[in-house]
């Protein structure tokens, strides 16, 4: 109730969040990505896959494939307007399981402490230890290259970070006298964890998750650049690595789709910049 | 717990972790759909059944999991990594060979990243009014959002194909054959590229983190001393506050070697820099299962020493870090 008459501090982050330019830019682009690649491919319906014409023919060349045609003769625009697609589905659920992951370790190993914390740190460690692209590189290679696979092997390698940050979030958050108020009123580990100290420790968790989401985006990208993604789904990366070795005489077939990551990520990261600004009140006074 | 102490228990849970790693890593691939019995004869184009049951036998693929994997890890502690069918040559040799290359990327990228970055990070802190301050925000957005493998392809395009003055692939011209300074110079100028487009990740990590650390520094009581004794600007932050500033981008640099070797495969996969990071990705397209192992061991074992060195750094940085071992 309070919250209607103050605001609270969410609202108080939001209206931070709307004054960065910077920030806002980036919910633009990303609101542009996401036209472009949700509502493109129904407006724009040539298959990324069929040959439309001679291959590697300029952009505005022919009215026909506005952005030029790959070395094979398909079709740019149509690669970049359906391939956003599984980088995105996949960018977006592996920093899903990443956040998961990393909020369930690094929850409990903050909250109990002790021997559960020793044991969880050493399954951090090990996971840090491995190296994240080669070990997601076999994992997709030894269970074949599909949307699944390539979101779980991101997944699995890239939780590490988030978890160390709960953790420490949950360390600190464990002190307060709010947690030892709800303690002394008998509220469950569980609710403790779930219904006190989390909600506090969610706004660097967010900020966290966004830029992860950038990073998975970039780690999908490298991937199938490689040539380890499902090779019957049209992806950006996946452009620029089989028109790589036609750079020289077919250069937008591998800058386009490289422009429309970037831009993705950018907006990824000035989203999350903005958000980490909103809800850091050390920096407010800048 | 004095500092022997220390060194041994972290030697022994590092013994611990490759111990892992290897269990973990030898059980994927006996898990995984196929072996390498079957990818050898699909390379051979088939084989008769009394070839792929004395393949089965020489690769130890009749015994149980267990054995095999025993028979592995007791290898491995050996300072036996395998064989690996594609080079036919012995694992530990093949990554040995290609580590040269790698090292040599990987640092030439750091310290440009390091000189560069720092000295970027300093200056937008000093001039904090500048344009510099800009320029620092925007090689971080772009060093952070653009795909590694993407400038890289666009650096080859400008500086190979547009004003041709770089070579665009290799390390070393074979065609010339030179030696001594000649082939050092000949590596060098194949390695501009390369090294500036893993650079350039770094390169924004570290501006941004010494011109946050560099903000911090000189807001601290130890400069306002030495500002208020009337030394130059100048003199209190490259002599006074230099110093302090540079210390997290140096830590943060040692943790950094798992994503600096992700960064290298896609790297040398696009200038064909014959390193550690394109033998890891030719071995897991070849399906080289020992190789594969091998590279993923050393791997960690390379991570883990950049782990140590940077606990030891920190150790000597920070005194109150020796205490609670």
């Amino acid at each position: 109730m309070a919250e209607e008459r103050a605001r609270g501090p969410w609202g108080e982050a939001w209206s931070v969040f709307g004054r960065n330019y910077a920030a806002l830019v980036g919910l633009g682009l990303l609101a542009l990505v996401a036209a472009m690649v949700l509502v493109g491919p129904l407006v724009y319906g040539v298959d990324p896959f069929e040959i439309v014409g001679a291959p590697k023919m300029g952009p505005g060349i022919e009215p026909d494939a506005p952005f030029g045609t790959d070395y094979l003769g398909r079709d740019v625009l149509a690669g970049l307007l359906k391939g956003g697609r599984p980088t995105l589905i996949v960018g977006i659920c592996a920093a899903l399981i990443t956040t998961i992951i990393g909020i369930t370790i690094g929850s409990l190993g903050g909250f109990y402490g002790g021997a559960v914390d020793g044991a969880l740190g050493r399954v951090t460690e090990f996971f840090q230890v491995l190296p994240a692209l080669l070990f997601a590189m076999v994992l997709i290679t030894l269970f074949t290259p599909s949307l699944l696979t390539v979101t779980l092997a991101i997944g699995v390698v890239a939780w590490t970070g988030m978890a160390r940050l709960t953790r420490a979030e949950f360390l600190r958050i464990k002190q307060l006298e709010f947690v030892r108020a709800a303690r002394s009123i008998g509220a469950s580990n569980a609710r403790i964890i779930w219904r006190v100290i989390l909600p506090n420790a969610l706004p660097p968790i967010i900020v966290s998750a966004t830029l992860a989401t950038g990073t998975a985006i970039l780690f999908e990208a490298g991937l199938s650049f490689l040539g380890l993604s499902d090779p019957n789904v049209m992806s950006w990366g996946m452009m620029i690595g089989s028109n790589r070795n036609y750079l020289r005489e077919a250069w937008w077939a591998v800058t386009f789709p490289g422009v429309c990551i970037f831009i993705t990520v950018l907006a990824i990261s000035l989203v999350g910049d903005g958000l980490n600004d909103a809800f850091n009140p050390k920096l407010r006074t800048r | 717990m004095g500092f022997v102490g220390w060194i041994l228990r972290r030697l022994a849970w590092a013994a611990g972790l490759l111990l892992s790693v290897a269990v973990l890593n030898f059980s994927l691939m006996h898990m995984a759909p196929g072996d390498i019995v079957q990818t050898i004869v699909g390379e051979m184009g088939g084989a008769s059944e009394e070839t792929m049951a004395q393949l089965t036998k020489a690769y130890g693929l009749d015994r149980g999991f267990l054995d095999q994997l025993w028979i592995y890890v007791s290898r491995v502690a050996q300072g036996d990594l395998g064989y690996s069918y594609y080079f036919n040559r012995p694992v530990l040799g093949l990554i040995l060979d290609r580590v040269p290359a790698t090292v040599l990327l990987v640092f030439t990228a750091l310290a440009v990243a390091i000189i560069a970055g720092t000295f970027l990070g300093v200056m937008s802190a000093r001039y904090p009014a500048s344009w510099l301050g800009a320029l620092v925000t925007i090689t971080a957005l772009f060093g952070f959002s653009a795909p590694v493998f993407w400038s890289g392809l666009m650096l080859l395009l400008l500086f190979a194909s547009v004003i041709p003055i770089l070579p665009a692939s290799g390390m070393y011209d074979v065609a010339q054959g030179a030696t001594g300074i000649a082939y050092a110079l000949d590596v060098a100028h194949h390695l501009v590229l390369p090294a500036l487009t893993l650079a350039i990740i770094y390169l924004a990590l570290y501006s941004r983190l010494a011109r946050a650390s560099m903000i911090e520094v000189l807001g601290s009581d130890y400069v306002r001393t030495a500002r208020a004794k009337g030394l130059s600007e100048n003199k209190v932050v490259f002599k006074h506050a230099l110093r302090n500033a540079v210390l997290p981008v140096v830590t943060v640099a040692g943790l950094q070697f798992s994503a600096m070797l992700a960064g290298a495969v896609l790297v040398e996969t696009v200038f064909t820099w014959p390193g550690m990071g394109q033998l890891a990705f030719e071995s897991i397209l070849r399906r080289d299962n020992q190789l594969i192992l091998g590279i993923l061991l050393l791997s960690a074992v390379l991570v883990i020493i950049g782990n140590l060195l940077t606990d030891l750094a920190y150790r000597f940085v920070d005194p109150r870090i020796r205490t609670d071992g």
